[in-house]
């Protein structure tokens, strides 16, 4: 299946011993570089050459010219811009609690995958060039002293490989004394890269799609509206009824902004379908956006404020053009973290939103309190053939909040499946809430390029995953963001257990939602053999008609 | 990264999907997939065909659902699921199927 040691999972604790370290297990070329025609559309810089083979990636002549004071002017303008970003260049003091935390490390083994010496790729060159110390002992020519390093080939070589193995997932901070945050050192040497010809081919290329059709799939207005007819024909097939998604409805009161893998993949469009059915079953008058039918915002993990920005303007024009009184997030654990955390700041204010409602909202704070209220009438026995555990995804879990108390983010997706499922075991405490462990895909790892690097950055979650398999007959594990998903049903295989065990949160709620005036199976079945029979006279009289048509 | 194929050169990308997507032809198809150790069967040429019309029309890959809803009305309901794709393309339907039928891989979070 692979070219490279799968890591062993036992299941037996649930938790991942801590390897022996491996030096440079995990060297590489690192992904795909972007090509100028992708920087040009994020306005970075095009004035490198591409190169024309993985081994060529990080030459000098490869990058801009001048590419060393460019890196390191951007480092001066980048530490000037995020106050955080230099103390944390500056604090930390290698105590080492971070070492263990990273499902990177535990999966790779490679020590420059532990998050002190991930962060300290990019320290050492600040100290060099930024610190009183590193200037001086570096003009001495022993920089190392204190702890400091000239920028080199080698050192850009390490920083593409290296800052493409964090998926940006914080759980590392959690542990750091100092809230030391290694998620926002990444996004800075990635945005450093961008400016010295060295951007990501998959973060790049989707952020141009999105720019110019609206989402990171580039699906077109047309094939979006061909799918969501055809998801409501799917819904109506189930239950007898007609249940809406509609697309670039003007005045209706509620834009929902999803991730568009809910359009294209599984198990994120029956994670759509729950939404769809929920709006219906409760009576919102709700549109999607062809102009802002994404989610997703790849700006935060390149580091680009710019391009963070844009792509939430897209929501902020849709908002306003459509009319609407509220912004409702689908399953995106990225996106969420955006929404929750910086939109107002980045496509704010929102003054002409209805200020009753949470500005953005979660889905899923609109269905967890209709079902505590019992709005939503639910039959939990649809969902009996599975036993659940629950994936917090590290941007929903770190870096966000649900409802208004502490630890919504946890508890609400909890609830939602609680009420809709009779079956659920939570894995390990600590691979859960803000100890989650990342997916292995997030921050722009979700690419065929680093399946190595997905691969053993799952292996901390399929080992507790394991575990409540074993002990407690779990079959399925349901999740609330886009990459989670399409990176577990990619990589579980590796481990044993198929692509079908990764469920949406509201697939879940979708199976259990008995809609009002909703068909029972049988009456389904005499519905579709009426169907049948009336397609067959029909078709009969048609023959008779053209036979009698012959004979004249 | 290049392909011969009758004598022409077929520019490719890093992941071998097609540079320039007028430059498809099924002997390309055949290229491709034999460069992966696939032998194309009608059933692979169903798809592949299915996908290149939906592209001509919508300018993009279709849906795994609306792919194996488009298979099953078109083969037969037992053809019209995610598994009888795999079996096809274990690679993914999406992306190996796309890649052969000369289509750009669907990008984002898939």
């Amino acid at each position: 299946m692979a070219d490279y040691e799968i890591p062993k999972i036992s299941g037996e604790e649930g938790i991942v011993d801590v390897p022996k370290i491996k030096p440079d297990a995990m060297k590489s070329h690192g992904p795909w570089v972007s090509k100028p025609e992708f920087q040009e559309a994020m306005h970075f810089p095009t004035d490198f050459k591409m190169p024309e083979d993985v081994s060529q990636y990080g030459d000098a002549d490869t990058l801009v010219e001048n590419w060393k004071e460019r890196a390191l002017d951007k480092m001066a303008d980048l530490k000037g811009r995020y106050r955080s970003l230099q103390v944390f260049l500056d604090i930390c003091v290698k105590c080492g609690a971070c070492t263990d935390k990273c499902h990177y490390f535990l999966g790779s083994a490679d020590p420059k995958n532990m998050p002190v010496a991930r962060q300290d790729l990019l320290r050492k060159v600040y100290r060099r060039y930024f610190t009183f110390a590193g200037k001086f002992f570096g003009k001495l020519g022993i920089p190392k002293f204190v702890g400091a390093a000239e920028l080199t080939e080698d050192v850009v070589k390490d920083w593409y490989n290296y800052y493409h193995q964090c998926s940006q997932c914080r759980r590392c901070s959690v542990f750091c004394p100092y809230g030391i945050d290694t998620a926002e050192i990444s996004m800075a040497a990635r945005e450093i890269l961008d400016h010295i010809g060295m951007g990501q081919k998959y973060c790049t290329e989707i952020m141009g799609k999105l720019n110019k059709i609206g989402n990171n799939l580039g699906l077109p207005e047309a094939a979006l509206a061909d799918t969501l007819e055809g998801l409501e024909e799917d819904i109506y097939d189930d239950t007898g009824v007609d249940v809406k998604l509609p697309l670039d409805k003007k005045g209706a009161e509620i834009l929902l902004v999803t991730p568009s893998a809910d359009f294209f993949a599984e198990p994120h469009v029956d994670g759509l379908m729950g939404y769809a059915k929920v709006f219906h079953e409760l009576g919102l008058d709700w549109t999607l956006s062809s102009y802002a039918s994404e989610g997703a915002n790849f700006g935060m993990f390149i580091g680009s404020y710019e391009n963070m920005r844009k792509i939430s303007l897209r929501i902020r024009k849709a908002a306003k053009d459509l009319g609407v009184k509220r912004i409702v997030f689908g399953e995106c654990g990225h996106a969420w973290r955006v929404a929750y955390s910086f939109l107002n700041t980045l496509a704010g204010p929102f003054d002409f939103l209805d200020q009753n409602y949470p500005i953005p909202q979660h889905v899923l704070e609109i269905t967890e309190p209709a079902l505590a209220a019992g709005k939503l009438n639910i039959d939990k026995s649809q969902n009996d053939d599975m036993v659940l555990t629950f994936h917090d995804s590290c941007n929903i879990a770190r870096g966000s909040r649900m409802g208004d108390k502490p630890g919504g983010q946890f508890e609400i997706p909890r609830n939602v499946i609680k009420a809709v499922c009779n079956n659920f075991v939570d894995m390990p405490a600590d691979t859960i809430h803000d100890a989650t462990f990342c997916c292995g895909g997030g921050g722009g790892i979700l690419t065929d390029d680093l399946m190595e690097v997905r691969v053993k950055g799952a292996q901390p979650r399929m080992e507790a995953l394991k575990y409540v398999t074993n002990h407690f007959g779990v079959t399925h594990m349901a999740a609330i963001c886009a990459i989670c998903k399409s990176q577990f049903t990619k990589v579980i295989p590796y481990y044993g257990f198929t692509m079908d065990q990764i469920v949406s949160v509201h697939q879940l709620v979708s199976n259990a939602l008995i809609l009002t005036g909703q068909l029972t199976e049988e009456e389904i079945e005499a519905k579709e053999a009426a169907e049948e029979a009336e397609r067959l006279a029909a078709k009969e009289a048609r023959e008779k008609a053209a036979e009698e048509a012959d004979k004249k | 990264m290049a392909l011969e194929v009758d004598g022409q050169t077929i520019e490719l990308d890093e992941e071998g999907y097609l540079v320039d997507l007028s430059s498809w032809t099924p002997e390309v198809a055949k290229a491709l997939a034999a460069g992966e150790d696939v032998e194309l069967t009608d059933e692979h040429w169903d798809i592949i065909n299915f996908l290149r019309e939906y592209y001509d029309e919508y300018q993009i890959a279709p849906a795994v659902r609306v792919l194996t809803k488009a298979v099953g009305k078109r083969l037969g309901k037992d053809k019209g699921n995610s598994k009888y794709l795999y079996s096809l393309f274990p690679y993914g339907p999406g992306k190996q199927a796309c890649k052969y039928a000369g289509l750009p891989k669907p990008t984002g979070c898939v």
